[in-house]
């Protein structure tokens, strides 16, 4: 066949025939992309700090373990509100001349997604204390810690940010350590990672392949949910799995007057809308409202917590929980 | 007669057994959005196994039958019968020797019998017996679990075949026995045959058998003499450690200029694959100890695209060249074009990613999109030495002598287009605002695996392993096919990385398509290698670049196949986003395109440097890297199926990486074996390129008697 025995034909046709389907499935959708997308009327642009934490982001590789998306799938749920949209990209623009948009989709969910991090770990005192080595806090963990972010300093000084480090992770190095510009710049893209809530009125797209049967059959039962799970995925970061929390940054759950006392209102409002009221502790974001959490939900975690690490507390009703979630939802909105 | 009945209604049976199956399991699949179809395909990757046992189980049962029958005590008539039988069917040497015991009287010819553990049959049979067991779960309802399952099942398939082949052949033993049993009766009854008999009737028997032409009828007498050259005596042959493969064929017309750059260019592949591969083992384990280390330059997110992008663009980018610079001119049978450029090319690209694994590893990246770490000033040095590559096979194909261009030039002129394409639409900034980026990136990458390694390593494939076989490929329309189906689908496939995300949902539909369609290239391809194969099966075990190919063909077909499975929605609701897809770009990258650039670096370097490496090393480099892909890829699928399936349940993210902790362990250790073995790959490259061939005694007499004038037989 001639078409086969000419080069010049040969090659300029399987290039044409390549380069045409390249127009059609890739530089023509992503032209429209980039031109259809607008962000959201809510998106906030990074701040100064943050576009310096994103760039080392960038640097340091991060997105070779943690996406920034949403799927619309129902396993995806725990990572954000709603599924991302195009929209929560489309303000993402070429880094700079040497760089190229980094949208920092992901491919790999090594570590957790962080598209609501901002929202789901606000904490400063637990992100820095993780960044210096994660596994301080999530034993687990088989992130990098980045020690390199952080200053060994005799005597910090008042406007630096000293991080609480057990002795053990120093390796042998005397004196407090200092959180650099570098790790606060780090610390301030990952605050700012939030999803933009939508214009009032606009649906979220569903959340697809949801296991239905099991949650209604499960409601019906009357089988609550499971509150080890919801302390683990939840809580367990800052508390710890022994109920002891982190001496200087998070508070112990074991014997705490909070979990035991009586009041259980203070207890639900605490887990739904967060916590600042001793200084030598860190933040509690709104952990229960981050989550959504059902009045089920909130019962489960309350009695694991009162009954684990040696705790001996009275158990709670969903009922009992469900006329103060509805109350401390409204004092949250006032 | 009674094994052909039961024969006659197997098939019966069979039909049976199906009609059964599918309504039974149509009614036992709770009702979901899987059509009933898949629970169909479960019953055949059922049936089909317990179909290989049931025929397993006939053919052993016809064995038992046929001894038992054998051992059946027989009349005394009988008996008599069978051995004057036996006595009339004696030929001539063995009547002779009855007259020589005869005369001599003594009763010391028997062979002792061989003994046989039959006992080693039980096990075996149990072995068999157990493959039937599978896990049933609604899981197995989906397409690409199903796929995968039936890819699994396949080696084991052959292992079942491998073991009936085994007790079969203990049954034969057992045969023998009984036949030696027979014999030793035999001897018996000629022991205690009359004299006379003897003379009258086996003495006249003998002269008769004993008669022949004297078989120099035609010829004279004269002793015979090898005026061809056509024997050779080796009186000096010692037992060897490793089988004796046949050594390569020295190619004494390559030019000597060309076979130094094409040495260069595997040798710079060789240590990006050491240096690439260094980092991969540590990266794997840092998996297993994050606290190896807390040096920023060392730390993971920033070595593991120096990992990827060093075994990509480093070793496998710069072997393919090689051996393409071998295969253009040739298939072209002309000169290569331009030397010089090729030089260039080498150099360009060893720059470009040197510069690139330094940036990588302070902190200077593109942005994210795998692959596309390198900053494009690095990858315009690396795209500049493609497209001097690309003009010269165009020149060097241009003043082909032949009328055809042969099919491999198809494949790697083509890929290194595309590659040019791909790159500068990864490249240019004018379509990557926003969620361009991300499309682009989703094509970028798979079109860099699909269009620039596995379609240039497929041009290599088809010249070296018809060349490997000494016989032409099967076909060369099939591979006609494969490309253009390659173009069509491949193209489509890049955004199945983004399913479910915020990507246009027809677009990953597009994508997921695309990836069922590339059952055609990958099907036609396989198709063709192993046809190729068929008839000359035999030389793989006299061949040490065969096995290399044929595990490359393996993996071209599972590997591939695998990503197909993978593309579509229900499995990326479980696999998506684990390290299941490590697994495959492994089982991909590894099983496919470093097995076949290995088989061309050892087929083609004897050939240019007339040395070659140790038999027993390039053995070691093969197993070690085949086993180590194994410990690898495995447990990594196994597990992450196991992580997937935790997040599906909404159990805490942090239990999934627990979960992962031992086949975390498996893959470093897989990791270091596949290591280990590319130390040996790098030893076999030195003794074939550089190291000192023994002298040959024979060779340097000659040479000796010539004189110090006389040119040397060296190739290079």
């Amino acid at each position: 066949m001639e078409l086969f025995d000419n080069h010049k034909k040969l090659f300029g046709t399987a290039a044409l025939f390549f380069v045409g389907l390249t127009v059609l499935v890739a530089v023509m959708p992503a032209i429209r992309n980039q031109n259809m997308n607008q962000p959201l009327p809510g998106a906030e642009p990074l701040s100064p700090d943050a576009i310096k934490g994103k760039a080392l982001f960038v640097a340091n590789g991060c997105v070779a373990c943690h996406t920034q998306q949403v799927r619309n799938i129902d396993m995806d749920k725990t990572w954000g509100s709603r599924p991302s949209l195009a929209a929560d990209y489309a303000d993402i623009h070429r880094t700079d001349l040497w760089r190229n948009t980094a949208t920092l989709m992901g491919t790999e969910r090594t570590g957790p997604d962080l598209t609501d991090i901002g929202n789901r770990q606000p904490s400063k005192d637990w992100n820095l204390v993780h960044l210096y080595n994660p596994r301080i806090v999530v034993k687990e963990s088989i992130m990098p810690a980045y020690p390199w972010l952080f200053a060994v300093k005799k005597e910090p000084s008042k406007s630096d940010v000293v991080v609480n480090v057990p002795s053990e992770y120093l390796d042998g190095q005397e004196g407090k350590v200092v959180a650099t510009r570098d790790a606060m710049y780090l610390i301030a893209y990952l605050q700012s990672l939030k999803q933009t809530k939508l214009p009032d009125g606009t649906a979220a797209p569903a959340f697809l392949y949801k296991k239905e049967e099991k949650k209604t059959a499960g409601a019906a039962a009357g089988a609550e949910p499971d509150g080890q799970a919801i302390f683990t995925a939840n809580c367990q970061s800052c508390h710890q799995a022994n109920g002891e929390g982190l001496p200087g940054a998070f508070p112990p759950l074991k014997g705490s007057s909070v979990v035991l006392g009586d009041n259980l209102e203070m207890y639900v409002d605490i887990i739904m809308n967060g916590y600042d009221a001793k200084a030598e502790f860190g933040v509690m974001p709104p952990v229960g409202t981050n989550m959504q959490f059902t009045e089920h939900e909130v019962a489960a975690l309350i009695n694991y917590e009162r009954t684990s690490w040696g705790n001996n507390g009275k158990k709670v009703t969903p009922e009992e929980v469900k006329k103060i979630v509805d109350f401390v939802k409204l004092k949250a909105a006032e | 007669m009674k094994s052909n009945k039961s024969l006659k209604l197997l098939p019966l049976f069979l039909t049976g057994m199906l009609m059964n199956a599918f309504p039974t399991l149509a009614q036992d699949d709770a009702p979901s959005h899987f059509s009933f179809s898949y629970a169909g395909a479960l019953t055949w990757v059922l049936f089909s196994i317990l179909f290989v046992v049931f025929l397993a189980a006939l053919v052993l049962k016809q064995k038992v039958k046929n001894i038992r029958n054998s051992r059946k005590r027989k009349t005394e008539e009988e008996q008599q019968r069978q051995l004057q039988q036996h006595l009339r069917n004696l030929n001539s040497k063995q009547i002779g020797e009855i007259i020589n015991y005869k005369k001599r009287r003594s009763s010391n010819v028997l062979l002792p019998l061989l003994l046989i553990a039959v006992s080693s049959l039980v096990p075996v049979g149990k072995l068999l017996a157990q493959e039937t067991g599978k896990p049933a779960g609604s899981l197995l309802g989906e397409t690409g679990i199903l796929i995968t399952i039936v890819l699994l099942l396949i080696p084991i398939l052959f292992a079942i075949i491998f073991l009936i082949t085994k007790v079969v052949h203990a049954l034969d033993q057992t045969k023998k026995r009984h036949k030696l049993e027979e014999a030793e009766k035999l001897a018996a009854y000629l022991r205690s045959l009359p004299e006379e008999e003897i003379d009258t009737q086996l003495k006249k028997r003998k002269a008769a058998l004993d008669y022949s032409l004297t078989n120099r009828e035609l010829s004279g007498n004269q002793a015979p003499e090898d005026e061809k050259g056509l024997l050779q005596i080796n009186d000096q042959a010692g037992l060897p450690i490793v089988a004796l493969k046949k050594k390569a064929l020295p190619r004494p017309n390559v030019d000597p200029a060309l076979s130094r750059l094409i040495l260069w260019y595997l040798g710079c592949a060789t240590f990006w694959l050491l240096f690439g591969t260094t980092i991969g083992e540590y990266v794997g384990i840092k998996f297993v100890a994050p606290d190896a280390d807390h040096v920023s330059w060392l730390s993971f997110g920033r070595l593991r695209p120096v990992h990827t992008n060093a075994v990509f663009w480093g070793w496998a980018s710069l072997g393919m060249l090689g051996l393409g610079y071998y295969v253009v001119p040739r298939v072209s049978n002309t000169k290569l074009a331009n030397i010089k450029y090729g030089w260039y090319a080498l150099w360009l690209i060893n720059a470009a990613v040197i510069l690139g694994s330094i940036c990588l590893m302070a902190g200077i990246n593109n942005g994210g999109g795998e692959y596309r770490e390198y900053i494009w000033p690095v990858m315009l040095l690396f795209a500049a030495g493609i497209v001097m590559t690309l003009v010269i096979f165009l020149q060097t194909i241009a003043r082909r002598t032949t009328k055809e261009i042969y099919i491999s030039n198809w494949y790697i002129v083509a890929a290194i287009i595309f590659a040019i394409v791909i790159t500068l639409v990864a490249y240019i900034p004018y379509w990557q605002n926003g969620l361009g980026e991300t499309i682009v990136q989703g094509y970028y990458m798979h079109q860099g695996v699909g269009m620039w390694f596995m379609l240039f390593t497929l041009g290599i494939v088809y010249y070296f392993l018809p060349q490997q076989l000494n016989k032409p490929i099967y076909s060369y329309s099939l591979g006609i096919l494969a490309f253009w189906t390659q173009i069509l689908f491949y193209t489509l496939i890049g955004t199945h990385h983004f399913v479910f995300s915020s990507i246009p949902w027809w677009l990953q539909t597009v994508a997921i398509v695309g990836s069922a369609g590339m059952a055609i290239p990958v099907i036609a391809g396989t198709t063709n290698f192993i046809m190729t194969f068929k008839g000359a099966w035999y030389k793989i075990k006299d061949s040490y670049t065969l096995p290399f190919f044929l595990v490359g063909v393996i993996f071209y077909f599972t590997g591939s196949m695998q990503g197909t499975a993978e593309a579509f929605r229900s499995t990326n609701l479980i696999w998506h986003f684990t390290d299941f897809t490590v697994a495959h770009s492994h089982l991909t990258m590894y099983g496919i395109i470093c097995f076949f650039l290995w088989a061309g670096i050892y087929a083609v370097i004897p050939r240019l440097t007339g040395k070659e490496a140790p038999q027993i090393t390039i053995g070691a480099h093969f197993w070690l890297a085949l086993v180590g892909l194994m410990f690898y890829t495995v447990p990594l699928m196994y597990g992450s199926t196991l992580k997937g399936l935790l997040w599906m349940e909404g159990k805490p993210f942090i239990d999934g990486v627990i979960k992962m902790a031992p086949y975390w362990l498996w893959r470093a250790i897989g990791g270091s074996l596949m290591w280990l073995s590319h130390l040996f790959f790098a030893y076999n490259m030195y003794k074939m390129m550089v190291a000192k061939p023994v002298v040959d005694v024979r060779e340097t007499a000659i040479q000796k008697l010539n004189g110090p004038t006389a040119s040397t037989h060296s190739i290079v």
